[in-house]
């Protein structure tokens, strides 16, 4: 074998063109999650949450913010990634990706994290916005980072995934908008789970979403609908069934390739 | 020496079960400027696709530089850039940014020196700074080529370099292409004007069907698809050829009011003048007269019969 064993530039090159894309696309980018997460927290926060006391020894506008930030890294991680992908497939300029001396590896980290990175930016910064309206502490700042990071990265190889499957742009909204909003509202965002009606809580536990929430919740204020070990195995079950995928996506050039 | 490029019984079979190519063989010499012609649909656009890594074949070798395309896919593809037939541009990107990602994209270190020079010689030094959708279609092609050249490959594909290009842009893709060559690039290209292949290839292939039928240097090709006839429309019909012009090779069609006359075109010598001064001795009138080339079609005809 001669030649580069990995094309860092490569990888480097999509990594910085993705961030670029965020740049140019700031307001999108950055604005409306911020602006909808802090309509959360008036409506949830202030308007129905001064009616709820205390959820899990929390109060309740301290208890969304995880939820609320969980909700924006996964839509946002998806989205990302799926339009990073999607969008040169749609512009044809991914057989420039696809000629070059590039592994299907390397072209896959760059894009999940760019990705990966942009929504862990968008949570930071509403984490930031939320210590505005509630007092928020984090128990254990590794943790949270750790599902930070895990979570950002699974959906984005997800998104990533679905930005392959796509073939319009109705597809690629659709499974953000049908399958991750309502999992994510189901998934306790606002609310414990326990507080939900038989047979939802019972159904929800094969919710994914349930367990980063519960998870992440755990991170801040040490309470969690499921164990923290549970949900992290579960975060970790997701990511490997996207890496399964994306491996078989690899060997068949499924909609890449033909 | 050995090619640069050698393609060894490469096959492909589509999924929706569309043969593009059946077994083609093909070796291209280092430096040389070789034009692919076929109609449309003949698997040239596969055929290079296939090169390129955009397409997966379904049997066979590829051998860039002695680098298997497979297996040893980085050091084939580095050596390679691809100008596809279709303009495909990130729109919102600058020109400058576009060509620098795919500079880096192939694994190679920032040469802004090297990216202006590239920029200079395609015109669009000018427009380093404008984003791709302010271009004009001329440009954006422009564009396409800086990118491919962005990591300075020893390969160029140009698939269907002159469709639908304008005058001023084609001659200049000429003039890069010469200049690439003098640098020891090998350049491969497709088209289906015979003219471009003549004006710029040194060896031409003729794909059809997804078979390669023949591989020839263009000025050996050029002598065969060389000859031409001269169609004379007589005043009066004629029953026989007169004795006095048996020197040349005429026939009579149309029931004789015809006189066609097939002569080499490369040639010093045609011999039309002296036909036509002894038609006049002889008052044979004509109204009219029309020369006509076998054109490229003629050949695929040809070889496709001669082949099936």
């Amino acid at each position: 074998m001669s030649g580069p064993f990995l094309n860092g530039a490569g990888m480097w090159a999509i990594y910085r063109t993705e961030m670029a894309r965020m740049r140019r696309t700031i307001w999108q980018s950055v604005a409306t999650p911020v602006i909808t997460t802090v309509l959360y927290f008036i409506v949830f926060g202030g308007a129905i949450g001064s009616r709820i006391q205390h959820v899990g020894g929390v109060g309740y506008g301290a208890f969304i913010v995880p939820g609320l930030i969980m909700l924006t890294l996964l839509t946002q991680s998806i989205s990302n990634a799926s339009i990073g992908i999607y969008f040169p497939k749609f512009t044809k300029t991914i057989f420039e990706i696809l000629s070059a001396p590039l592994s299907f590896t390397e072209a896959v980290f760059a894009y999940v994290g760019a990705a990966a990175t942009k929504s862990i930016l968008l949570a930071l910064i509403i984490l930031a916005t939320a210590t505005f309206f509630v007092p928020v502490r984090i128990l254990h700042p590794g943790w949270m980072v750790a599902f930070l990071l895990l979570t950002a990265i699974a959906f984005s190889l997800f998104g990533f995934i679905v930005g392959i499957w796509a073939e319009n742009f109705e597809q690629l909204a659709i499974i953000p908008a049908l399958v991750v909003t309502p999992l994510t509202f189901l998934g306790g965002a606002f609310y414990s789970i326990d507080m939900l009606p038989q047979p939802w809580q019972t159904i929800n536990l094969l919710n994914p979403v349930v367990y980063l929430i519960s998870g992440f919740r755990w991170s801040f204020y040490g309470t969690g609908d499921i164990g923290v070990g549970t949900s992290l195995a579960f975060t970790a079950a997701f990511m490997a069934i996207c890496v399964a995928l994306l491996w078989w996506i690899f060997r068949t050039g499924y909609r890449l390739k033909p | 020496m050995p090619p640069i490029l050698s393609v060894r019984a490469v096959a492909k079979t589509y999924k929706n079960g569309f043969t593009a190519l059946r077994a083609v063989d093909l070796a291209i010499e280092k430096g040389e400027i070789f034009a692919l012609l076929g109609p449309n649909g003949a698997g040239k656009t596969t055929l290079i696709s296939i090169v390129c890594g955009t397409v997966t074949m379904t049997s066979g070798q590829v051998l860039v530089d002695g680098h298997d395309i497979a297996r040893d896919y980085r050091a084939a593809r580095s050596r390679i850039g691809l100008v596809p037939q279709e303009i495909a541009l990130d729109i919102f990107a600058t020109v400058w940014n576009t060509v620098s990602f795919s500079r880096g994209l192939f694994g190679k270190r920032p040469n802004p020196a090297y990216i202006e020079s590239l920029l200079r010689d395609l015109s669009l030094w000018d427009k380093r700074n404008s984003r791709v959708i302010e271009l004009s279609g001329g440009m954006k092609r422009r564009v396409m080529i800086a990118k491919a050249l962005s990591h300075e490959p020893d390969i160029l594909f140009l698939d269907e370099p002159t469709a639908g290009v304008d005058v001023g842009l084609r001659r200049d893709m000429w003039t890069l292409v010469r200049k690439l060559r003098d640098k020891g690039v090998t350049v491969i290209l497709t088209t289906h004007y015979i003219e471009e292949a003549e004006e710029m290839a040194d060896r031409v292939g003729v794909i059809d069907d997804g078979r390669l039928l023949l591989v020839e240097e263009t000025t050996h090709l050029m002598r065969k698809l060389g000859k031409r006839r001269l169609t004379l429309a007589l005043q009066h019909p004629m029953e026989a050829i007169p004795p006095e012009l048996a020197g040349w090779s005429l026939e009579l069609e149309a029931d004789g009011q015809h006189l066609v006359y097939s002569f080499d075109a490369n040639a010093e010598d045609t011999g039309i003048p002296t036909l036509l001064r002894r038609l006049g001795e002889k008052g044979i009138d004509f109204k009219d007269l029309d020369t006509s080339r076998s054109s490229l079609e003629d050949i695929f005809v040809s070889l496709v019969e001669r082949a099936a």
